[in-house]
């Protein structure tokens, strides 16, 4: 017979290989086959490992974001332009949307936040703190002026409102407890390390991406078809971080106004803002008597406690159902099926946790204890949506004199929209353009 | 209502607004406060072991990229350069060729190279693979370990939360120093 020494060499290697299966089955350290030494001067090839991009580029966000918030400041309080604003909302979706990918983003970070405060061993990168505290800081002296502009989800949603139409009060109201649910849900699980829900369902990071989960693709493409006939679903009925900035913007120090100096009842703005956020003045005549106010006042504060427990059980009993968004949750569950006979295969994560020889008993402890803590977080969830289902209940109630058309410092965006619609900023626009060289009335 | 009553009004509001302001940057400062002495200095990328890892092939389908971050990569140190290759060849592969029915990876990323008689070059193209691990399984189970999965820096966005840490059975992945990026096989890869 006529054989090759290569065939030898391959009869010799299927052998070894056929060894190395049966030595396999209880190897792991792997150095079955001796290195080969080459004649002829083999290199090997080499392989680049690129290394991540540069850490300066965490440090360059945050100055870009504080200097993109106090330009915005600038242009929504000072020069009162909504084509700023606009070019503000461009450059934020070029920049923190296309060339940065939508990552690190403010609305996340409350994320990180939690899950810092809650676990210790948790180390919060210093730029995603920045993330978190700026915007926040220039809410609390300017305004929502990180909505106006700077965050790139809130100007992808804002380029696309093409013909809004008025979502009725009660049910902007209605659908705007949803974003204190969210913030509740995406704390807890971020504190118990379940997942990042507001990163997972981020509608629009995967169009910065271009790229992404399809289910994530067709949501942010469901919000921007949305978004043209009702203004900024997200930042109105979802976002999370949007809950923190309209608490601190109803305490700004200052704000955006709709008229440079008076507002002159002319009602021209009444219908000028795609958000629902510019209150009118309340009529004297259609006032009801105080007693009865006083009555409703009383009643909705001693409802407050009610809300607030009522929201903390109901919360409780949800705690348990939430729990099953957790890994660990998942794989003791998954476990205890298994164990019992009620599934007939294995997934990945039991085979994987069997193979590791770990006891049955640390999985169900560890689960349990997960499980508690979501009890204990679906409390502070339902007191937490309570509290702020009473809160804002009480606010209707209260009597509020007010003679002018202004902005709701809670939900106004500070788009500058309705700056063009006022008649006394147009006199301020051609005072501006007769007498140029002067600046703007601040 | 007489004027006087609306005036102390006005400051009650006032003072109650400027109490809640004030509580508004004490709460910031406190978060600031507390937050930034654990704040993480060195910047962390994600990374996974390839000790831990079993090859499961989840890391091709739970990255938020299509296709992968993680990409297969070759230890050339530690390779066999076998022409039966346990990464490369199907099983049951009736020849050892180069033949679609015999390779084993989906997208024919592994490049096999005739090097000096019997030994066979391996190499990875990273614009084709897609890190399905199947190559790695192989590799792992019958050969000497030097094909196995790393996340690429040039492709990983470095999210905030991995959905593949998130997914992973082994706990294979991590957040590592950015300055050392990579978990190796073999020495070739630490010069």
């Amino acid at each position: 017979m006529n054989t090759t020494p290569r065939t030898h060499t391959l009869v010799a290697r299927a052998a070894a290989l056929a060894c190395a299966c049966v030595i396999s089955l209880g190897a792991t350290a792997a150095d079955r086959f001796p290195r080969p030494e080459f004649e002829g001067g083999y290199a090997y090839p080499t392989v680049a490992n690129p290394h991540p991009a540069s850490s300066a580029w965490t440090y360059i966000d945050t100055a870009v974001l504080l200097a993109a918030l106090l330009v915005t400041a600038h242009l929504v309080l000072r020069r009162r332009s909504r084509a700023g604003i606009t070019a503000m909302t461009l450059f934020s979706i070029a920049y923190f949307g296309f060339w940065r990918r939508g990552c690190v983003c403010s609305v996340g970070s409350v994320q990180n936040v939690a899950l810092a405060i809650c676990d210790r061993t948790y180390g919060i990168p210093f730029a995603v703190l920045g993330f978190f505290l700026l915007p926040l800081a220039c809410a609390l002296l300017f305004g929502r002026v990180f909505c106006a502009a700077v965050c790139p989800l809130g100007a992808v949603q804002d380029v696309v409102v093409l013909r809004p139409v008025a979502v009725p009060r009660w049910l902007a109201h209605a659908l705007g407890m949803l974003p204190y649910v969210y913030l509740g849900i995406a704390v807890v699980m971020a504190a118990t390390g379940a997942l990042f829900p507001v990163c997972r369902f981020d509608p629009f990071v995967s169009f910065f991406r271009l790229n992404g989960p399809a289910g994530i693709l067709v949501l942010g493409a469901l919000f921007i078809v949305l978004g043209m006939f009702v203004g900024r679903p997200y930042c109105r009925f979802a976002c999370p971080y949007g809950v923190v900035l309209g608490w601190l913007s109803r305490l700004s120090k200052w704000h955006a106004t709709i008229t440079p100096d008076e507002c002159i009842q002319c009602r021209l703005c009444e219908n000028a803002c795609p958000f629902g956020a510019i209150n009118k003045p309340t009529q004297a005549e259609t006032a009801e008597p105080r007693g009865k106010e006083l009555r409703r006042l009383v009643l909705l504060l001693a409802a407050l406690p009610v809300l607030i427990a009522g929201g903390g059980w109901l919360g409780s009993r949800a705690g348990k159902p939430l729990s099953r968004a957790h890994p660990d949750v998942q794989l003791a569950l998954q476990l205890d099926a298994e164990e019992r006979g009620a599934v007939d295969r294995m997934t990945l994560q039991t085979e994987a946790f069997r193979a590791t020889g770990t006891p049955m008993a640390a999985a169900y402890a560890d689960a349990r204890k997960i499980e508690r803590q979501f009890v204990t977080g679906g409390w502070f969830i339902g007191a937490f949506v309570g509290l702020s289902l009473g809160a804002r209940l009480i606010g209707f109630a209260l009597r509020r004199r007010r003679e002018d058309y202004e902005p709701d410092r809670g939900t106004c965006f500070s788009c500058g929209r309705c700056f063009s619609y006022c008649p006394r900023e147009r006199l301020r626009r051609t005072s501006l353009t007769t007498t140029s060289g002067t600046h703007a009335p601040a | 209502m007489s004027d006087g009553n609306r005036k102390t009004r006005v400051s009650r509001r006032k003072l109650l607004r400027g109490g809640l302001g004030a509580a508004a940057v004490a709460a910031l400062g406190g978060v600031a406060g507390i937050l930034a002495p654990r704040g993480r200095t060195p910047r962390m990328v994600w990374q996974l072991d390839p000790l831990k890892c079993t090859q499961c092939g989840q890391c091709a389908t739970k990255c938020v990229l299509t296709p992968s971050a993680v990409k297969c990569v070759h230890a050339f140190d530690v390779c066999g350069y076998c022409e039966l290759c346990g990464g490369y060849h199907q099983p049951n592969a009736k020849n050892l060729d180069t033949a679609a029915e015999n390779r084993l990876c989906p997208t024919n990323a592994i490049v096999r190279r005739f090097v000096d008689d019997p030994y066979y070059e391996y190499t990875i193209d990273e614009s084709l693979c897609i890190g399905c691990a199947k190559c790695v399984k192989g590799c792992t189970s019958f050969g000497n370990g030097s094909l196995y999965l790393q996340v690429r820096h040039d492709r990983c966005m470095n999210c905030n939360e991995c959905a593949i840490a998130k997914a992973c059975p082994a706990n294979a992945f991590s957040r590592v120093p950015a300055e050392t990026p990579y978990i190796f096989k073999g020495e070739l890869g630490r010069k």
